[in-house]
């Protein structure tokens, strides 16, 4: 069930609560962050290390006729300089990506789009290194290049990607969801029929911190130890001893401190090779950071969506039936990291909250001459596509209906008695109450004061706009047997220690990028077993020192990892029980638990606590018939589904008529992530996405020329939001708990990211309702809302 | 060429390029790697630190440019043993999530609220307008700054000036 | 992190000494005040020079804001935050206030300063928008003396001044005329972008008239640029929304933008006519002390 309330608490109230468990609680990690002293992969200094740099391709297509390393090779402080044809003699040239095809570590043949990598130097600083990269002389035979995604697949568009056995075109995949007959059906009994173009530009998470690695081959003992920046040193570590031929248990991947993710941390990129291959030959560390150019050209970029939406109702404004046609944009390499069962990530949930009697989707993945990825940027995998389409679209059948937006969502949900409820392309959502969640953000936003304003407004030709977003959110990746990434299953370890003394130190597989793990694992742990927070370490990031599981994106780490850590905590306290009714001399079955002790039942002066537990379970005497000594447990975690998150936003914009600038006057966002364990962290995450989604709405674009030349590849020309750019935002939250998570909690990581853009531009279209404008695309910049008042909206690509 | 200058009150002499930026010098000669860098193009002020007492991104200035000069970095926030307002604040009011851009943000926090005791939220905004967060948000930064004004002024209390936050409620 | 290519650092503690440091170097050095615009330029190795010349000791004898009865004399080395913060300036010329509220960020601001903005020639500069509707003219010392051109003769093109390799910009002075006010309007994608186009506006009043007016443009030409075209259609005029609206019709015929990332040539051309408007408006609000 749900839980609403609408009276405001305020953030501090509870700012000296140190709770035993779950609630507001300070960070355990920030005491380093603020000194200064966090410790991130660039700040690895190792004694003798080497600098790694990457000479990238300047266009985007082109066949390799040379390389003349020589100059390079004589720079009194270079050490190494490797091409893609020294890579291919030792059969490293080439690398799996997440999603089943090749991509290159070095360029062999082509380069294939501007950024790729074509050859490395090793140098004895990071400056050598650079100066070193203009001493390489690349001959380079111009390619046309293919830009534009819907002329790829022409017949005369070149082939990109004719490394591929008897490749013809630029196909990448087709890919197909829902049923297209029933879905027919209900569009050709339907009264409305509203469709539209929208387009998801292509952007970058650009986390501050860029990718880099430092690699530590030891030939002695032939262990490699990889400091990176990845949210998934786990799998990472199986990948590099499958393409290095390294042996597993000769590699640790240690990931440290992160600064920031936002799934640009997910793949392997050829730098963390170029790094292990630049210690493997020199046998040095090696140290490879990359430029801010250079992330934003080569790694994980996010969307390039070209869609069709199409939505079917009822002229009293029941929703039918939602239909899209998709071409999606997946660069030179198919690089997309998702379950490999999905090659379009989670957009099928595109049906969104709403209860409809069809859907269907037809997509199709081209390559383009552009950086590979596909999967990242808090996308929930793909999920932000697929919310964006049908929130912008279930707006376009308000317009043409002329009917409120909230009025037209309120009518369409599924109804909180319907779930379990298996939406038309089968995803089983797990839990939600929607109209509560609904009615709140209306009620903090003020909607019908809000309208009012906007009308007085209108009528004085001031442009005002509100943009309302509902989405459901898909989060949680395995279960393992639905999912994996290149055959690892989806599934997470946690280890529980307890020391004697009543300390412990819980191990997780999956680590932080700046969501607090440190902090709300150790209230998992702290609710379950009554061992204060700041006496639970939590140790992560270290394939070492944690157990298998498959990393931190997705939103996965709660509803994943969090309920491993949850049932392991369950697990100690089983044992503890055991342990206790030896000490109490009564049946396991006479105790009970209140948080943090055992106490005989009707007697609760007769009582063990935790702590004195843990003495005896390693002290001396004896335990009950069949108990081990120590206080410890593990546990590999299968999730039986994902959770549904969900959350209702509400924008409020402001357009100068004469400058067709946007401001973003307020926000408002309830989310329902179902159990909060620390409310701090959650606001603080709901935050961030709907900062990313204010970006991406306005300004954040990676475009390209007709040559296939970057225009995004700084942060002069990516622009990203500054305090200046967004609200105090306010919000609020609903609970309803996932039915099947151990502690009924749900991800909240990227919610807001995902939930945040349709508000905005639903806002933005709202406001220029007056101008007859129903659909404009991303980035909102003024000179594109300018144009759509014109009455020429244009696609972004 | 040999460079001088004063770094968190400690002089320091050391052989350089000249065209040795000072981001690189504190994090790599110095191995004060607090100062983070973000950017190529002096757009994400992660590397903010002080420049004869006045925020500058360091990414933008030769680390010969400041000999002879006092640097201040996020290591000489904390005196005596004790944290800065502002290092408080940020805690408090959980201004930072990676923490990569916390230093340079608590670096210019720290010069606005010398010269103004009391900024406004439109005041704090615009100071740090110049450096990007993609993880917070914004307004708890700002409130972590409104927080060591206040802790300064001696005017926090737990509860009276805090902002609305959450609405709703837990079961 | 980028970095530039080797080149050897010198410093300058006084304008001869720079000037005299640049005549032995030639053209294989160049002068680093605030290096905003420089460093990110070296280190993208779009710009290589042998030796860079730190004029940051010249803070001194180059930051200065003098008041004087016919003309403000502003010393290059005057940095953008104190540019902001000279209330007495503001007074003089708002749209000093205007302008650098908008130019890059706080923490840029601490360093940049007008000389190393106007050196750096860039089409979209705010502070040359603003010399030019000012009418500003550019002192240039060498070895035999100084110079003094106008903003016209000092902006060559794109990247492109007057100031010669053994050269130096010391100071901009600035006409003062009574009853006059002046006004600055951005539009920019995000703060700290560069503009898509900006407009500078200078009005003087006389009895109700308008005695003189200025505007000055930026992002919409190969440098910012003044319109006499508007001086002459204003002089003369009551001020009123139609002589206003003449004078952006004039701003959007004159200009000259290209489509790019910023915006449509289109809608740039609407840009210049409506802030042209705005600004032209505001000047006049605050001759008239009803604004600000």
């Amino acid at each position: 069930m749900t839980t609403v309330a609408g009276s405001p608490v305020t953030a501090f109230e509870n700012n000296d609560q140190k709770p035993v468990g779950h609630g507001r609680m300070l960070r355990k990690e920030d005491p380093r962050f603020v000194r200064g002293r966090g410790r991130y992969v660039d700040d690895v200094q190792l004694p003798g290390m080497l600098h790694l740099a990457i000479l990238r391709a300047p266009m985007a297509h082109a066949r390799i006729v040379s390389v003349d390393t020589s100059l390079a090779e004589a720079h009194p402080k270079v050490k190494l300089v490797v091409t893609g044809a020294m890579l291919a003699e030792k059969g490293l040239a080439w690398m799996p990506t997440l999603s089943n095809d090749v991509q290159a570590v070095l360029a062999t043949d082509k380069v294939r789009f501007q950024g790729q990598e074509v050859a490395f130097v090793v140098a004895e600083d990071r400056y050598a290194a650079r100066d070193a990269l203009e001493l390489i002389d690349v001959e380079y035979e111009m390619l046309d290049p293919v830009v534009d995604v819907r002329t790829a697949l022409d017949p005369s568009a070149p082939v990109i990607r004719d490394d591929l056995d008897g490749k013809t075109d630029n196909h990448c995949f087709d890919w197909e969801t829902g049923d297209a007959e029933a879905t027919e059906d209900v569009f050709a009994k339907a009264d409305v029929v509203v469709s539209d173009d929208i387009v998801y530009p292509r952007v970058h998470p650009a986390p501050m911190e860029t990718c880099g690695s430092v690699a530590d081959f030891d030939a002695v003992d032939g262990k490699l130890t990889l400091w990176s920046t990845t949210q998934a040193p786990h799998a990472h570590r199986t990948l590099y001893a499958i393409v290095a031929g390294l042996p597993e248990h000769k590699i640790r991947v240690i990931s440290p401190d992160i600064g920031g993710g936002f799934g640009n941390k997910v793949p392997i990129y050829p730098g963390y090779v170029c790094s292990v291959v630049g210690s493997l030959l020199t046998g040095k560390p090696v140290k490879w950071m990359e430029d801010r150019s250079e992330n934003l050209t080569s790694t994980g970029f996010a969307r390039d969506y070209v869609m069709r939406g199409e939505i079917a109702a009822t002229r009293d404004g029941k929703i039918l039936g939602i239909r899209t046609n998709v071409l999606a944009d997946h660069g030179a390499f198919n690089g997309t990291a998702a379950p490999v069962k999905y090659p379009a990530g989670f957009f099928g949930v595109f049906t969104g909250s709403y209860d409809i009697e069809a859907a269907y989707c037809k997509m199709t993945a081209v390559y383009t001459n552009k950086a590979p990825g596909g999967v990242a940027y808090a996308c929930s995998f793909r999920i932000t596509e697929a919310v964006y389409l049908v929130e912008r679209i279930v707006d376009c059948l308000a317009y043409e209906l002329d009917m409120d937006p909230a009025e037209l969502r309120l009518r369409n949900f599924i109804k909180p008695e319907q779930f379990p409820y298996t939406s038309k392309t089968g995803w089983v959502y797990d839990s939600g109450d929607y109209e509560p969640t609904m009615r709140l953000s209306m009620e903090l936003a003020g909607y019908d004061e809000l309208r009012r304003e906007q009308e007085e407004k209108r009528a004085r030709g001031e442009l005002m706009g509100i943009g309302i977003s509902f989405f459901t959110e898909a989060v949680g990746a395995g279960p393992r047997k639905d999912m994996d990434i290149l055959g690892l299953g989806m599934a997470d370890g946690c280890e529980l220690r307890v020391h004697p003394t009543g300390k412990a130190v819980v191990r997780l597989s999956v680590q932080t990028q700046g969501q607090g793990h440190e902090t709300t694992f150790a209230q998992i742990v702290s609710e379950e077993t009554g061992i204060p927070p700041s006496d639970i370490d939590v140790v992560h990031g270290d394939t070492d020192q944690t157990p298998f599981g498959l990393g931190t994106y997705g939103s996965r780490s709660t509803p994943v990892s969090g309920a491993a850590a949850a049932l392991v905590a369950r697990k100690v306290r089983d044992k503890a029980r055991l342990i206790a009714s030896g000490m109490l001399e009564v049946p396991a079955t006479d105790i009970e638990w209140t948080k943090g002790s055992f106490h005989v039942k009707g007697d609760p002066s007769a009582s063990v606590t935790i702590q004195d537990i843990a003495m005896k379970a390693h002290g001396a005497g004896d335990l009950p018939e069949g108990i081990e000594g120590g206080l410890e447990a593990q546990i590999c975690y299968n999730p039986e589904n994902l959770t549904y998150p969900h959350g209702a936003y509400i924008c409020v914009v402001d357009i100068d008529p004469g400058t067709a600038r946007v401001t973003v006057r307020r926000f408002v966002a309830v989310d329902d992530c179902g159990t909060r364990i620390n409310p701090m962290i959650i606001e603080g995450q709901v935050h961030g996405g709907l900062t990313d989604g204010v970006g991406m709405a306005l300004m954040e674009m990676i475009a390209f020329d007709e040559d296939g030349n970057c225009l995004g590849g700084s942060l002069m020309d990516y622009l990203i939001p500054t305090a200046l750019e967004v609200p105090d935002w306010e919000t609020g939250f609903t609970v309803t708990p996932s039915p099947h998570h151990p502690i009924g909690a749900k991800g909240v990581g990227e919610s807001a990211t995902v939930g945040s853009p349709p508000a905005v531009v639903n806002a933005v279209v709202d406001a220029l309702k007056p101008f007859g404008v129903r659909h404009a695309d991303m980035p909102l910049t003024p000179s594109r809302v300018w144009e759509a008042m014109q009455g020429r909206p244009m696609p972004p690509i | 060429m040999q460079v001088t200058m004063v770094v968190n009150d400690e002089e320091v002499t050391r052989e350089i390029e000249g065209r040795l930026l000072l981001v690189h010098f504190l994090r790599d000669h110095l191995a004060l790697t607090g100062t983070h860098w973000g950017c190529d193009t002096s757009n994400c002020g992660t590397c903010v630190v002080w420049l004869d007492g006045e925020p500058v991104k360091s990414c933008t200035v030769l680390a010969a440019m400041a000999g002879g000069r006092e640097v201040r970095t996020v290591e000489g926030l904390e005196q005596g043993g004790e944290l800065d307002p502002v290092q408080k604040g940020f805690v408090e009011c959980h201004g930072l999530q990676c923490g990569f851009c916390t230093p340079g943000m608590m670096m210019t926090a720290r010069a606005l609220l010398d010269r103004n005791t009391s900024p406004s939220e439109e005041e704090i905004r615009e100071a740090i307008s110049g450096q990007i967060c993609r993880c917070t948000g914004y307004s708890t930064i700002v409130r972590s700054i409104q927080w060591a004004a206040a802790e300064e002024a001696g005017t926090r209390t737990t509860t009276a000036d805090a902002p609305t936050a959450d609405s709703g409620s837990a079961s | 992190m980028q970095v530039p290519a080797p080149f050897e650092y010198e410093r300058a503690g006084s304008v001869d000494e720079a000037i005299g440091v640049l005549d032995r170097l030639g053209d294989t050095a160049r002068l680093i005040a605030g290096g905003h615009s420089l460093l990110p330029m070296m280190k993208l190795r779009l710009a290589n020079f042998e030796y860079l010349v730190d004029i940051n000791d010249l803070a001194d004898e180059l930051g200065f804001i003098v008041f004087e009865p016919d003309r403000v004399r502003i010393g290059a080395m005057t940095r953008h935050r104190e540019l902001l913060e000279s209330a007495e300036l503001a007074r003089a010329f708002p749209i000093f206030q205007d302008a650098e509220k908008v130019i890059a960020d706080p923490v840029v601001r601490n360093r940049g300063t007008l000389g190393g903005s106007l050196c750096q020639a860039d089409p979209s500069e705010d502070l040359s928008a603003v010399c030019t509707t000012l009418g500003a003219s550019c002192v240039i010392r060498g070895r035999d003396g100084e110079r003094v051109v106008t903003m016209e003769e000092f902006h060559r093109g794109p990247y492109e001044t007057a100031v010669g390799d053994a050269e130096i910009l010391t100071e901009v002075r600035f006409p003062v005329h009574p009853s006059g006010s002046s006004a600055y309007e951005k539009v920019e994608r995000r703060a700290g972008d560069w503009a898509v186009v900006s407009a500078g506006a200078a009005v003087w009043l006389e009895g109700g008239v308008i005695s003189d007016a200025r505007v000055g443009l930026a992002a919409v030409g190969p440098n910012t640029t003044g319109l006499p075209e508007i001086s002459q259609t204003l002089r003369g005029a009551t001020p009123s929304e139609e002589a206003y609206a003449r004078a952006g019709d004039i701003a959007a015929r004159s200009c000259d933008p290209a489509s790019d990332h910023r915006g449509s040539a289109e809608y740039k051309r609407h840009l210049a006519k409506e802030l042209t408007v705005r600004a032209l408006r505001r000047s006049v609000a605050r001759v008239n002390g009803e604004e600000d």
